[in-house]
């Protein structure tokens, strides 16, 4: 392991001696190749938003011109929602929770220098940079992207002469997609590895953050789940590029099968995003609410269960796909079974609450705010998962505002709040708080009127994919709902400014951090904001779990897990 | 059983949010108080997650027992129809092949029809759909129906119509470009307004298409599982 | 909240932590995990396609069994030999295991070009990856499996290149603890495809 050797004395130095490409372009350091993460992400969250802004006021308004865009046609409405959801899940929430977060945090807060494999590392990102780009260049492809829905469905997503025009976008969308989940799967090697085996004297299993247990837990989904998408992606591709015909009904295929392999890794990849979201928002609540987390064992042992048990519910995607009839009872039974230990989870988050000392900074806010609606996206998820009543909503606005209440509390707002946690660590400067109490209004109020008018058009049987609604009276009681929504996303957009403002002003201009803004306990914050190269002076041991907070007897309210020494003898 | 399984998780819902809203407000910080050290490891202290957690897990197997019936009902098992219809889903359209009086397809008195289905009130009627095609879903909301169809199977599906009127099929999976425009109109006629309809398209005959003969009739269903 | 990294006083430890596993093994295993998912999930659509036609059939007979199965004697061997630089390389016998690596690696080629022959014995006779669907299972397991393999012979010739007179001691062994690994794998999944796509289409 000798990719970083601790340098001598002082380390930063030598580090600034490195050239600007292999200091920041190119670097092998987590902590640096987790903030390319997150500026990527970012990125492609924000050409993602754009997107939805784009379909939704055609939704609202359709058939006018959208402002800075103009008229949007029936292909372009279905590029914009196929790159919307292909783009947020694939290139914001893995990139952002995954490898921003995870990459950052997790060294960090095992205690190791960096993660197993540094150069690794540098390379993942640097692939999904390269899948971002292709997926991007296929809106400029003769044809432009894909049309087929960002699950891609065969027969339409296989032949061209199903989608006219599609051939090159269809291709790249597949491509980019693959290069997507190798990048994943690299970074999955890196924390597997760094978390068993690069950790801290003293930091048993038992000792870990429970955000590196969800990081651990998505990045085992991820790698058990997406072999066989994978092997389906390469025969798309052939069917696509060469000619075969493994999807094709004509040459003998089933078109099920692409739907079976898509969602037997779909389904564990939304816990792969729900996991280490759920995951900030366990680090967060400790620690504003000066208490530990409840049932610490409860929350590591339900994941694990959740996690096995997401493998064997994806074919509640497929109730009303013309598979056999029989298999949608067991799918549904174990489908409603894995609300059980998701109940668990979060009820113990909420009993963290429980005669806490609450302080509603930003952090806290979006980590609430991420609870409050995720629980509203599991229990949406049970008329989903059982097979009778899915019948009528399924690819209704139901099963959207379903996932958007869960995917996007665990990305996105559980996101925010860990950016504005760990953003004095990551950038030794503090954010502005009252400006992210703004932001949190704008996103939370917006994200909640975008998202309960579409249960509600759901409920009244509006199904989803449908660029003009007009075509069906059914529809036009509906239409107010669909203004309102996106109403509801203006307002997101427009909250989004004071956050970018915020962020990058904070960058450069904000309040020196402590290293320990947030008297917090675990490792990272027991070095430097931002830590040195080599993130500790010495290697810490460790001697307690993450949550020892308001411990009777102890004088602060707080107990770092590290040891602490009596005399303030100057360190490092 | 959508509107029940709404109500329960409705009532969850709001009592999970409740709680987590009253605890927010309950427990701000206040100035010299120190926060209870609860780690949640012992059982008495998990209890109060747990038995939460087992109501809901009983009311999840109470909501799956329920569904049971209902799902086998409309998916599994199928009333004897009093018409059966042929379905053919394309790019961009609905094609409906009726058996005529004779009640077997493939004679020369079936009809075809394009984006108009036309059935009596008060019987079963029974689909078979194929598609020409990508796979394109039969939906009508009014009855909440919803079938996938997919390209190389036929897939049955039944239904019964007990207010006259006309309602409107939609494509339930995307299917392609103007996927939103794929519109069909279920026409539910009285039975003197059927009868009538009848002898419109088969003058010769006195009984409506299929009435006897679908009884008897089971078409095969598509390769399965 | 002026606490600084210094005053909390972090316990100096003497020495860098030991690593409780091998780093480069514990990640070869993870990364072999999810290649085993990979090409388990085409296996198992390939088994379950044939299942679902009643077998492979007339499609299936036409597999160049006995080039199949030399080629699998070919990745015995180089196993063989992949163990023994492992061997030669744990008493830092250098020359020795970059005889065997060689050995392994030119297998791995021998494998490649026989490889090449058969599927331009197989074009030869028409059956292309469009000749109907057993074929096209055919060449995307077996041509993933090739590319594989390529990879891992460009590892060894690497390897072989990069061990010096002037290597530190071990370097070699620690790296062969995981690229043999990876080698192995490689090998175990053409026992797998072997027998899935040579032995039962035929046999049947």
């Amino acid at each position: 392991m000798a990719e970083t050797s601790p340098e001598a004395v002082p380390s930063t130095e030598a580090h600034e001696q490195m050239g600007f490409w292999q200091r920041y372009l190119f670097s092998v350091d987590h902590k640096v190749i987790g903030k390319q993460y997150l500026f990527l992400g970012l990125f492609m969250g924000f050409v993602g938003v754009g997107l939805s802004f784009i379909f939704r006021w055609q939704l609202a308004w359709p058939g006018t011109a959208v402002p800075l865009w103009g008229k949007v046609t029936a292909p372009q409405y279905y590029e914009f929602v196929t790159m919307h959801g292909t783009i947020m899940v694939f290139f914001v929430a893995m990139p952002v929770l995954l490898g921003a977060f995870g990459n950052f945090l997790i060294p960090l807060m095992v205690g190791a220098r960096d993660m197993a494999f540094p150069r690794l590392n540098a390379t993942s990102f640097w692939t999904i940079f390269v899948g971002s780009v292709l997926l991007l260049l296929s809106f400029f492809v003769p044809g432009g992207g894909s049309r087929a829905g960002w699950t891609n469905y065969v027969p339409l997503s296989d032949a061209s002469k199903y989608l006219p025009g599609t051939y090159w976008g269809g291709n790249l969308w597949l491509i980019a997609v693959a290069i997507d989940f190798a990048s994943v799967l690299m970074g999955g090697i890196n924390f597997l590895t760094t978390a068993i085996a690069m950790r801290a004297p003293g930091m048993t299993i038992w000792r870990m953050p429970l955000l590196v247990w969800e990081e651990l837990v998505a990045s085992v989904l991820f790698m058990l789940s997406v072999g066989p998408l994978i092997a389906g992606v390469v025969m798309l591709l052939f069917d696509r590029m060469v000619g075969t015909g493994f999807f094709l009904p004509d040459k003998g295929a089933d078109p099920l099968l692409w739907q079976h392999l898509f969602w037997f890794f779909g389904h564990p990849e939304v816990y792969v995003v729900a996991v280490p979201g759920l995951g900030i928002a366990m680090e967060i609540l400790p620690v504003f609410s000066r208490k530990p987390i409840f049932g610490y064992h409860a929350i590591v042992w339900s994941t694990l269960v959740a996690g096995t048990l997401s493998f064997t519910i994806w074919a509640h995607h497929m109730f009303v796909s013309g598979m056999d009839p029989t298999l949608a009872e067991p799918f549904s039974v174990t489908t409603v079974a894995i609300s059980v230990p998701f109940a668990v989870i979060l009820f113990c988050m909420i009993a963290t609450l429980w005669r806490g000392q609450i302080t509603l900074s930003t952090p806290m806010l979006f980590a609430l705010g991420a609870l409050a609606n995720f629980i509203l996206g599991g229990v949406t998820g049970i008329p989903l998962g059982t097979d009778a009543s899915d019948i009528y909503l399924h690819d209704t606005y139901f099963v959207i505002a379903h996932f958007h209440n869960t995917l996007v509390p665990a990305a996105i707002i559980a996101g925010f709040g860990g950016i504005y946690y760990w953003f004095p660590k990551m950038f030794g400067r503090m954010m502005n708080d009252a400006w992210g109490k703004v932001h949190f209004i704008f996103t939370w109020v917006g994200f909640n009127m975008v998202f309960i008018p579409l249960f509600l058009i759901g409920l009244g049987g509006g199904q989803r994919r449908i660029y003009m609604s007009s075509v069906y009276t059914y529809y036009k009681p509906l239409q107010p709902l669909h203004v309102i929504a996106t109403i509801g996303l203006i307002v997101i957009i427009v909250g989004q400014i004071p956050f970018l403002v915020n962020f990058f002003m904070s960058m450069f201009r904000g309040a020196k951090a402590p290293a320990n803004p947030w008297n917090a306990n675990t490792l990272e914050w027991a070095t430097d904001s931002p830590p040195p190269h080599e993130n500790f002076h010495a290697i810490p041991t460790v001697v307690r779990g993450p949550y020892e907070y308001s411990v009777p007897g102890m004088e602060q309210d707080w107990a770092p897990q590290a040891a602490a020494v009596e005399s303030g003898a100057a360190q490092g | 059983m959508l509107k029940l399984i709404i109500y329960v998780v409705g009532t969850i819902f709001v009592l999970v949010e409740g709680t987590l809203l009253a605890f927010v407000i309950l427990y701000r910080r206040r100035k010299g108080e120190r926060a209870a050290f609860v780690r949640g490891d012992s059982l008495r202290q998990l209890s109060w997650v747990l038995i939460p957690v087992v109501i809901v897990a009983f009311l999840d197997v109470a909501i799956d027992v329920m569904a049971k019936p209902v799902w086998e009902l409309i998916k599994e098992q199928s009333p004897p129809p009093g018409l059966t219809v042929k379905l053919a889903a394309l790019q961009f359209g609905w094609e409906f092949t009726y058996p005529g009086p004779d009640g077997k397809f493939g004679t020369p008195d079936d009809l075809v029809q394009t984006t108009f289905l036309t059935v009596p009130a008060g019987q079963v009627i029974r689909l078979l759909m194929t598609s020409k095609d990508v796979i394109h879903s039969f939906y009508v909301p009014q009855l909440r129906l919803r079938q996938d169809i997919i390209p190389g199977r036929e897939i049955p599906a039944w239904f019964e119509a007990t207010q006259p009127g006309k309602y409107e099929i939609a494509c339930s999976q995307l299917c392609g470009i103007s996927h939103f425009a794929m519109k069909g109109i279920l026409r539910v006629l009285t039975p003197d307004e059927y009868k009538q309809w009848v002898s419109q398209h088969w003058p010769k005959s006195g009984a409506g298409p299929g009435k006897s003969a679908s009884g008897a009739r089971s078409s095969a269903t598509g390769k399965e599982g | 909240m002026a606490n600084s990294a210094v005053e909390i006083g972090i316990a100096h430890a003497p020495h860098e932590v030991p690593t409780s596993f091998e780093l480069g093994k514990l990640g070869m295993w993870v990364f072999l995990a999810g290649e085993t998912m990979v090409f388990g999930g085409l296996m198992g659509v390939f088994i379950l396609v044939g299942i679902s036609h009643g077998g492979w059939g007339p499609d299936g007979a036409h597999v160049n069994w006995l080039l199949g199965a030399f080629n699998t004697l070919i990745l015995f061997t180089s196993s063989l030999t992949a163990a023994l630089a492992q061997g030669a390389a744990r008493v830092q016998d250098s020359p020795r295991a970059k005889r065997y690596l060689s050995a392994t690696a030119l297998l791995g080629v021998l494998f490649l070009v026989i490889k090449g022959f058969e599927y331009a014995g197989d074009f030869r006779d028409g059956f292309t990856p469009l000749a109907a669907l057993f074929w096209s299972f055919y060449y995307v397991m077996t041509g993933l499996h090739v590319l594989h393999l390529f990879a891992g012979i460009v590892v060894l010739f690497g390897l072989m290149f990069m061990v010096t007179p002037r290597t530190p001691a071990g370097w070699l062994e620690r790296k062969l603890k995981y690229v043999c690994l990876y080698w192995y794998f490689v090998e175990a999944v053409w026992v797998f495809l072997f027998a899935l796509v040579y032995l039962a289409p035929t046999a049947g």
